[in-house]
């Protein structure tokens, strides 16, 4: 269902209407996102290089980077635990920059599963795994995921047998949140990067598990 | 008073799971809150932005996109805080939209 | 500032519920919990959300409820919980037991 990494981006040079609808009003927001960020500009607060950077690092987070801190835990004891102690840190050690909203890893074990929402906002680790997908966002998700978590996890394919404590971490506040999975039998002797390619986004949010394809 | 913004635990259907990718006008809408944010310039909080999207109502927070609540409410804080003024950001706005229209028609 | 609370601790959200920006989420008031990590101490976001400095920072916690505290008619498994994040001016100490 998820479209958002098959093909790349176009930044900078889309049109923000279809050529199709000369005479159709542009979009209001859109001017004020164009216009506000001009007058930041013209003023000073900030450079139009500034906003290109920010926009290319947008760009560049992305799940994959929470993938390789997920691969790196499972293989190495020291790095899993200094990850729970400190993600951003642990990031820098690998050269991903995490941002400076501290992000706190929540582990999956063979008791418990642990599922990530924010019911006031739609808090999330963008600078580490990018920008949240939209029903994370949603009322839908944001309403139910604390009230009848399996009920959520079941619609996303998800079943976590009644012995297992589901825990649901809501990220209201200051900190951002990101499941450590566990990682799945049957990948003894895998690498790192074998690994890290079994992590999904949605792994890391907690409405996933991370699974061996057949044919592996 | 429960507030709009404030929904864990009420009723709501299905998730809808389809996604969208990002447009570019919502990376920059991200990216003015970052730098805007950032602790070099500071010159408003995170806090600041959810405080003004709650501060939409309900209609408007249903109505409205993630990212047109964003730039909204920032908006709305810059113009409080006398970052920017209403009268120029009307006559960039009608700059844009003359650009634009010259984009379109060449 | 140094933290009223310690993990393990019994502690019930206070039941307020003023105007403004909070952010103590509203299906936690009047609950009690425990905490599981005391996380240091940020800015209060009631007064950062104004443009305000938000001093001195107020401690931040990880309390975690049963699922079952929450919603009498919660339909999961029995030792399911929630985690939120609460700031200690939204905390009480707790005498309830489980």
């Amino acid at each position: 269902m998820s479209h958002a990494h098959d093909h790349p981006h176009d930044d900078g040079h889309r049109h923000p209407f279809q050529p199709d609808l000369e005479d159709a009003p542009f979009a209001y927001h859109q001017v004020l996102a164009q216009a506000v960020g001009d007058v930041l500009v013209a003023k000073g607060v900030f450079t139009a290089e500034d906003l290109r950077r920010q926009i290319e690092a947008i760009d560049a987070a992305e799940p994959a980077r929470g993938a390789r801190l997920v691969a790196r835990a499972w293989i190495d004891g020291g790095f899993r635990e200094r990850l729970l102690r400190d993600v951003n840190a642990a990031a820098a050690e690998l050269g991903v920059d995490a941002g400076g909203i501290p992000i706190r890893a929540v582990a999956n074990e063979p008791g418990v599963h642990n599922l990530i929402v924010c019911t006031l906002c739609s808090c999330y680790p963008r600078l580490l795994i990018g920008l949240p997908p939209d029903w994370y966002k949603s009322r839908a998700y944001r309403s139910r995921a604390i009230r009848e978590p399996r009920a959520v996890l079941a619609e996303f394919g998800t079943a976590i047998p009644d012995d297992i404590e589901v825990r649901v971490h809501d990220s209201t506040a200051d900190l951002r949140y990101m499941v450590l999975p566990l990682r799945p039998e049957g990948t003894e002797g895998w690498d790192e990067t074998r690994l890290a390619g079994l992590v999904t986004r949605d792994s890391m949010i907690g409405v996933a598990l991370p699974r061996v394809p057949a044919a592996a | 008073m429960r507030r709009h913004h404030d929904m864990g635990g009420i009723e709501a259907g299905p998730i809808e799971r389809g996604e969208h990718d990002y447009e570019p006008w919502e990376k920059r809408v991200d990216a003015i809150m970052r730098l805007l944010t950032h602790p070099s310039r500071r010159v408003m909080t995170v806090d600041e932005l959810r405080r003004g999207i709650e501060a939409l109502g309900p209609g408007a927070y249903d109505a409205m996109s993630y990212y047109e609540r964003w730039i909204a409410s920032v908006t709305e804080i810059l113009i409080e805080k006398g970052v920017i003024t209403v009268d120029e950001l009307g006559r960039t706005m009608s700059a844009v939209e003359a650009r634009w229209r010259q984009e379109r028609a060449s | 500032m140094s933290a009223r609370f310690a993990p393990g601790d019994r502690v019930a959200v206070r039941r307020a519920y003023p105007p403004g920006h909070v952010r103590t989420p509203w299906f936690v008031r009047g609950r009690s919990g425990v905490v599981e990590q005391a996380m240091g101490a940020y800015a209060n976001p009631e007064e950062l959300a104004y443009g305000r400095p938000g001093q001195p920072p107020v401690p931040l916690y990880r309390v975690r409820f049963d699922q079952r505290a929450l919603w009498p008619d919660y339909a999961g498994a029995p030792g399911d919980t929630a985690v939120v994040d609460l700031y200690e001016h939204w905390l009480e100490p707790s005498e309830e037991t489980r």
